[in-house]
């Protein structure tokens, strides 16, 4: 890596450099790009583009040399670089102005985003903010507390399935299974929280793993009850009786019906969207709050030591407990926006895969950073939507995403910023 | 010096399988006093204080604590094996019931015991004050509600924790780094942190597990004097573990020493620097068992 960033300019070394891209870039992209299969004969027709293609990497590494050799670049490439940062920051104890006035603007474009953009859109944004919910619920767990949690499926599925069994079986809406599901989620959470409690790391981690295949399983076989494999339909969300589906289905009126005008199909993504958004940033609101609060603290200092926090009179079952169940109530709470949204679930969308790349939010986000998990969900729900015709590299580029992210920024994106207190003020105070 | 020891330790037994590490050991700690626990490495003494907090269950033997008026047993609050006489009280069965599911090392910690470790165990990922507010986390305002809403009884709460969290790290002179990640600090200052953490938690009786270990003589020098400190202005019973002889014989009251898992000698320090037995026991001596018989 060292010779990325040549410390003087050495005319001969940088030509070795140049040319020893071209030779790399050459070797991989003949037999890609360049060599076409016809028939049993093969087409060296394209050898030129491939070579086009070498020098231009080629060409780019040269000017990359040229650029990390100024004074900028040379900056640039040591904050990437630099290792040696405090794996955790501490904020100022001035409140800066701009960082609230970024949330504000934020807000807005996120508010004004939906009736600005096309359905699809919508839809992957909508996918990409339960993400976020799921994120902020496993964040508590595993970020906050230090409870590696591989089943974080398990209370996602029991959310949707509330959503789409309550309406089925007790004629539920979306409001009654809202609250019903966060409950039913925490329940089950309490419930898995018992048994691993004396369990750390790698046991605890086997034990999740079980319990949500153990979900998925059961919804999977229990076919008298949850449909099994064919799923079940679930309610799409209203308002007040106002439904946003083209004719009424639950007993309300149609939106276009109440408000006078054309059926738009955009209004129930929209509101969907809107009922999201609010969601996410109360969830985000008591995230901010819960690192402030006692009970907040007492996780992260169980995730730093037990020992030691069992030493100063915290109860750590309790402790244990209330993180589980916070983080599986809102991780029910996106399964029943998951549900509302799709209009059906099945056991295929709960598999391990599923988990798995909800711990890579929290990870690759930075542990028990807020603003890291909101970027990682979204960077990991909205990237592979962009960049569709290499779905099928999808998971290759997500391992190396992961293996670049231990190397260089091994606590995440973001790195965790810790509350500050004025010791001025408080000795005034006591 | 008051009559009743604040905490007795009496016939305190510990076997791990076939290893009898602690042996009918007896003493007491005075309240308002410094009591030092030395002896040779592997002596048991660690043992000792992990069975007064509650991270070992005693094989057998009593430890009580007396916090103001209450009596507190040791053994009884970490949960004890059930006994056949149980089923015939129910209100006994119920209490076992109650300690075996709730209790454990944290209600220790609220019966008025605090304690060190030997490797020091900060939250290292945690700024220095938040140390101090997680060790108060008893006497803070515990209330979701309030706690999510921020509420004028919240923020009172947390101004008190936080004016009192100030109090302590002034006394440890540690008020300049309040907003530095502790793990970040010295090793010296973590020593002293870790202190400043277990007195939070507002203890009658503090179990300092070799504090000196890694200082420098002059750093051993500063936290004897602060020991002293706790003792005379802060009115806490101290009771530790340590290995620099000088600063046990300048700042105990008393002293006890262990060796093998047996209590061979206690006594003011003057007597203990000229016991026989405990001269034998760290020199080496052969004839050891001669002198304790």
């Amino acid at each position: 890596m060292t010779s990325i960033l040549p410390t003087n300019l050495s005319i001969r070394h940088l030509l070795l450099e140049t040319l020893t891209a071209f030779a790399v870039a050459a070797v991989i992209f003949c037999p890609i790009v360049g060599i076409h299969l016809n028939g049993y004969d093969f087409d060296l027709g394209h050898l030129k583009l491939a070579l086009g293609l070498a020098l231009g990497i080629a060409i780019t590494r040269l000017v990359l040399a040229l650029f990390l050799n100024t004074g900028v670049g040379a900056r640039l490439a040591q904050h990437i670089m630099d290792r040696r940062q405090a794996p955790v920051a501490v904020a100022p104890t001035t409140r800066r102005l701009w960082a609230h006035v970024f949330v504000v603007l934020v807000l807005i474009g996120a508010v004004a985003f939906p009736f600005m953009a096309k359905k699809y859109f919508i839809t992957v944004l909508i996918l990409a903010l339960i993400y976020v919910l799921l994120g902020l619920g496993l964040n508590i767990v595993v970020g906050l507390a230090g409870l590696l949690d591989l089943g974080f499926v398990a209370f996602y599925a029991i959310g949707a399935y509330t959503l789409a069994l309550g309406h089925q079986y007790l004629g539920w809406g979306f409001w009654q299974s809202l609250p019903a599901a966060a409950a039913l989620a925490a329940l089950f959470g309490c419930i898995l929280g018992f048994p691993v409690l004396r369990m750390h790391g790698d046991y605890l981690a086997i034990t999740t793993l079980g319990f949500g295949e153990i979900i998925r399983l059961v919804l999977t076989n229990w076919v008298d009850f949850t449909g099994g494999p064919n799923g079940v339909s679930a309610p799409k969300p209203t308002l007040f009786g106002i439904e946003f589906t083209r004719r009424a289905r639950y007993g309300g009126t149609p939106f276009h019906e109440y408000f006078g005008g054309e059926y738009n199909s955009e209004a129930l993504y929209i509101f969907t969207y809107l009922l999201l958004l609010i969601t996410v940033c109360i969830v985000v609101y008591i995230n901010h709050r819960l690192k402030r609060m006692p009970v907040g603290r007492a996780w992260e200092a169980l995730r730093e030591d037990e020992i030691a926090c069992r030493s100063l009179g915290l109860n750590h079952v309790l402790v244990k407990l209330s993180a589980f169940t916070l983080g599986a109530g809102i991780g029910g709470v996106a399964g029943v926006f998951f549900a509302g949204y799709q209009g059906f679930v099945n056991p295929t969308s709960f598999t391990f895969f599923e988990s798995a790349l909800i711990l890579a939010v929290v990870v690759l986000g930075g542990l028990g950073s807020t603003r890291g998990v909101i970027i990682a969900a979204l960077a990991l729900t909205i990237l592979p939507e962009a960049l569709r015709q290499f779905a099928d590299f999808r998971v290759l580029a997500f391992g190396g995403a992961m293996v670049f992210m231990m190397i260089w920024r091994p606590r995440g994106i973001i790195r965790p910023v810790r509350p500050s207190f004025s010791t001025i003020e408080a000795n005034h105070a006591g | 010096m008051p009559d009743r020891p604040l905490l007795t330790v009496s016939n305190l037994t510990m076997q791990f399988g076939g290893i009898t590490a602690l042996s009918d050991v007896s003493f007491a700690v005075d309240t308002h006093a410094v009591t030092a626990l030395i002896g040779p490495n592997g002596a048991g003494k660690t043992t000792v204080f992990n069975c007064l907090t509650g991270f070992y269950r005693a094989t057998s033997g009593e430890l009580t604590l007396r916090n103001g008026d209450r009596t507190i047993d040791i053994v009884r609050i970490l949960g004890e094996p059930f006994r056949p006489t149980d089923f015939l009280n129910p209100w006994r069965f119920a209490t076992r019931l109650f300690y075996k599911c709730f209790g454990g090392s944290h209600l220790v910690n609220r019966a008025g015991l605090a304690r060190t470790f030997q490797n020091i165990r900060l939250f290292r990922e945690m700024t220095v004050i938040e140390n101090l507010l997680v060790a108060q986390h008893m006497s803070t305002n515990r209330n979701p509600v309030a706690g999510l809403l921020n509420t004028p009884g919240f923020r009172r709460s947390e101004k008190r924790v936080v004016s009192r969290a100030c109090q302590w790290l002034e006394v440890f002179g540690l008020k300049d780094d309040a907003n530095r990640i502790a793990g970040e600090l010295p090793y010296g200052l973590q020593r002293r942190l870790e202190i400043a953490r277990a007195l939070c938690t507002n203890p009658q009786i503090i179990c300092l597990d070799e504090p000196a270990a890694g200082l420098n003589p002059r750093e051993t020098e500063d936290l004897s004097a602060l020991i002293a400190r706790l003792r005379d202005d802060h009115r806490i019973t101290v009771f530790l573990i340590e290995h620099d002889m000088q600063l046990v014989m300048g700042i105990s009251d008393h002293i006890v020493v262990l060796d093998h898992g047996v209590v061979i000698a206690s006594g003011r320090p003057n007597d203990i620097s000229t016991n026989p037995a405990v001269i034998a026991a760290y020199l080496g001596d052969t004839d050891t068992e001669a002198y304790t018989a």
